[in-house]
């Protein structure tokens, strides 16, 4: 008898050991399902790192502009105070006044979109004609001169700025405007190779048969471009538009050799210009120098603020830009 | 006329605009700057006055100039280093916003940013505030540890790239773009396959993922090596200008022929660094296949 109790009492707790040993697999498989989910990219685990991730790298592209933002706003005591690190004590637009009175900032800021603006519309028009030359017509040395296109975007602009400034000296045409509106009218110019190719690849993406059928009804070449393909390449067009715009707005190098000494110039040089004004009138080290930290971030804040306001209303282009157009065609 | 021709001809016609521009803007001052670089130019009014010197500028940007190997040689090591990073970045990011995540709209918009704010002025700014790099590097001392274990060569750059970390990460902006499309090209069905053969996630991005991006990731990297080449705070651009205006004196000469010299130096040097870059990582590609 009391060998069997022991038997029994044996395997009742091997049987007891086995459902506890089941019910841990199950709850480490529950536990596995929810951490790393049935594939991996499903599991809890795997969200933490991707949002991990996510909000490290945000942290990362958000930080100059925080830093940037909030600094504008500090008093000259907050900038020395080692007890102010994020936030001003109080809100003070006293550097916004100032910089805005010395830029004139409504009158720069017009003169600024202007100089962006003339350049990327003529870029814009001269790209979509000419990207849509070398997309739907079979040409002579047609590899050639795409290879010379995309050459051209190599190229550093030192190479050709100088004969450029020679040219342009000699035409009189330093300080203009037109200095940056004539070579993107033929389609150069700033990341000119850039515009031709995506409006290049995105006629290539567009059937061709509407166009077959317009130009059978009659329509010339031209017709056939203005009313049927270019009303079809909008979202290359705003694209385009938007992207030129943007770095002519930026462009600092050449604008500040073919329009240095005009009274036409990009905001980020007018703002150059002041600080290093405003600098030399002060010695190294001095209190008015600390205080110009502020001023020349509400300066940056200034010239940035139009085009933070363009993109987050276009910003859903720019983020829709590359499927739309196609440029991973090629 | 037969039909073939006329097609050419209406061709050339919406393309004359680009030859025309091509030859004014981008041919001639190529060979003009060539032509002057192997003179001694100086200003004569508004003329020019040549002195033919064969190679002598060339020979000076290497020989006689004080400054310009030293920035060069930075210059090279920087991209070398800087290049990868920007890339690798650039992938991570994309292939992150290309899940399934909340607010994709909301971290698009963030990482697109770079995007808009790539002006000069703002960005030399920023870097001369010192907020081009991350306060938890400088906390660690990474850098001191990097520097007691490996030569000034290597330790150089890298500290460069510690301390512009952010300014790296900013010219990832198109890239991300490129990359993020090219993500989405990729059929989820080939994935699904994949995983019921057993691939894991890892498997399936060097099996998967990057052959098929392999041709944009070579569009990047020439994308990333010429804007941070050309960028308007990269030292050897503004001592080419600065020596094209006059403004600084090497040795030998100054002015145009030794700036255009010294331009061409740069642009040889910038096209074997893109052609590096591009045969090494198309190397993998023609060993497998």
């Amino acid at each position: 008898m009391k060998k069997m109790t022991l038997k029994a009492k044996q395997s009742i707790d091997a049987l007891k050991r086995f459902i506890e040993e089941k019910r841990y697999a199950k709850l480490y498989n529950r536990v596995q399902r929810v951490l790393i989910g049935m594939r991996f990219t499903d599991g809890l685990l795997y969200k933490i790192i991707i949002y991990a991730l996510l909000i490290s790298l945000a942290y990362i592209y958000l930080y100059p502009m925080l830093y940037m933002i909030t600094n504008s706003f500090m008093t000259m005591s907050d900038i020395i105070s080692v007890n102010v690190r994020w936030v001003p004590s109080s809100l003070n637009w006293e550097n916004y006044r100032l910089v805005w009175t010395a830029l004139n900032y409504p009158r720069a800021l017009l003169d600024a979109f202007i100089l962006a603006a003339a350049p990327a519309l003529s870029a814009t028009v001269s790209s979509a004609i000419i990207g849509y030359g070398f997309a739907r017509f079979r040409l002579p040395f047609k590899k050639v001169l795409m290879g010379l296109m995309i050459m051209s975007f190599i190229i550093p602009p030192q190479i050709t700025m100088l004969p450029m400034f020679r040219m342009y000296a000699n035409y009189e045409l330093l300080g203009s405007i037109r200095a940056f509106v004539y070579p993107a009218i033929l389609g150069q110019g700033l990341n000119g190779a850039i515009y031709i190719l995506i409006f290049y690849s995105f006629f290539r993406m567009l059937p061709k048969s509407l166009e077959e059928s317009a130009e059978l009804d009659g329509a010339g070449r031209i017709k056939v471009f203005t009313s049927i393909a270019l009303p079809l390449a909008m979202p290359a067009v705003i694209i385009v538009f938007l992207f030129s715009f943007v770095w002519y707005y930026n462009e600092t190098y050449l604008a500040g050799l073919f329009l240095s000494g005009s009274d036409m110039l990009t905001l980020p040089l007018r703002l150059e210009q002041y600080i290093n004004n405003f600098t030399s009138l002060y010695p190294e080290g001095s209190r008015a120098r600390e205080l110009m930290q502020a001023v020349k971030l509400a300066g940056n804040v200034l010239t940035l603020l139009p085009l933070l306001i363009i993109y987050f209303f276009t910003q859903r282009h720019f983020v829709e830009s590359i499927d739309r157009t196609g440029i991973t065609g090629e | 006329m037969t039909n073939r021709n006329r097609e050419r001809l209406a061709g050339l016609g919406f393309i004359f605009i680009w030859i025309v521009g091509y030859l004014i803007f981008t041919l001639y001052p190529i060979f003009y700057s060539l032509y002057l670089s192997l003179f001694k130019v100086q200003m004569d009014g508004a003329d020019l006055l040549l002195t033919y010197e064969g190679i002598n500028n060339y020979r000076a940007t290497f020989l006689s100039d004080p400054y310009f190997v030293e920035i060069l040689i930075q210059y090279v090591l920087e991209t070398i280093i800087n290049v990868p990073v920007t890339i690798v970045f650039a992938l991570i990011i994309a292939i992150l916003i290309n899940q399934n995540i909340r607010g994709k709209g909301l971290w698009r918009t963030i990482f697109f940013l770079p995007v808009i704010i790539t002006s000069g002025p703002v960005i030399a700014e920023l870097m001369n505030q010192g907020i081009t790099t991350l306060p938890s590097i400088q906390q660690y001392d990474v850098i001191g540890l990097i520097l007691d274990n490996v030569g000034a060569v290597i330790a150089n750059p890298v500290q460069a790239l510690f301390d512009q970390i952010l300014l790296v990460l900013w010219f990832a902006g198109i890239q991300i773009l490129i990359l993020l499309a090219g993500l989405q090209k990729i059929d989820r069905s080939t994935y699904e396959a994949a995983m019921i053969d057993g691939a894991g996630p890892w498997i399936a991005f060097w099996k998967i993922t990057l052959p098929s991006i392999l041709s944009l990731i070579t569009v990047c990297i020439i994308y990333t090596v010429v804007s941070m080449s050309v960028f308007t705070t990269n030292e050897v651009i503004i001592y080419i200008r600065n020596v094209m205006m006059g403004e600084s004196t090497p040795a030998i000469t100054t002015g145009y022929g030794y700036s255009a010299a010294l331009s061409w130096v740069y642009f040889i040097t910038m096209s074997v660094i893109i052609v590096l870059f591009v045969v090494m990582v198309n190397i993998r590609k023609g060993v497998k296949s």
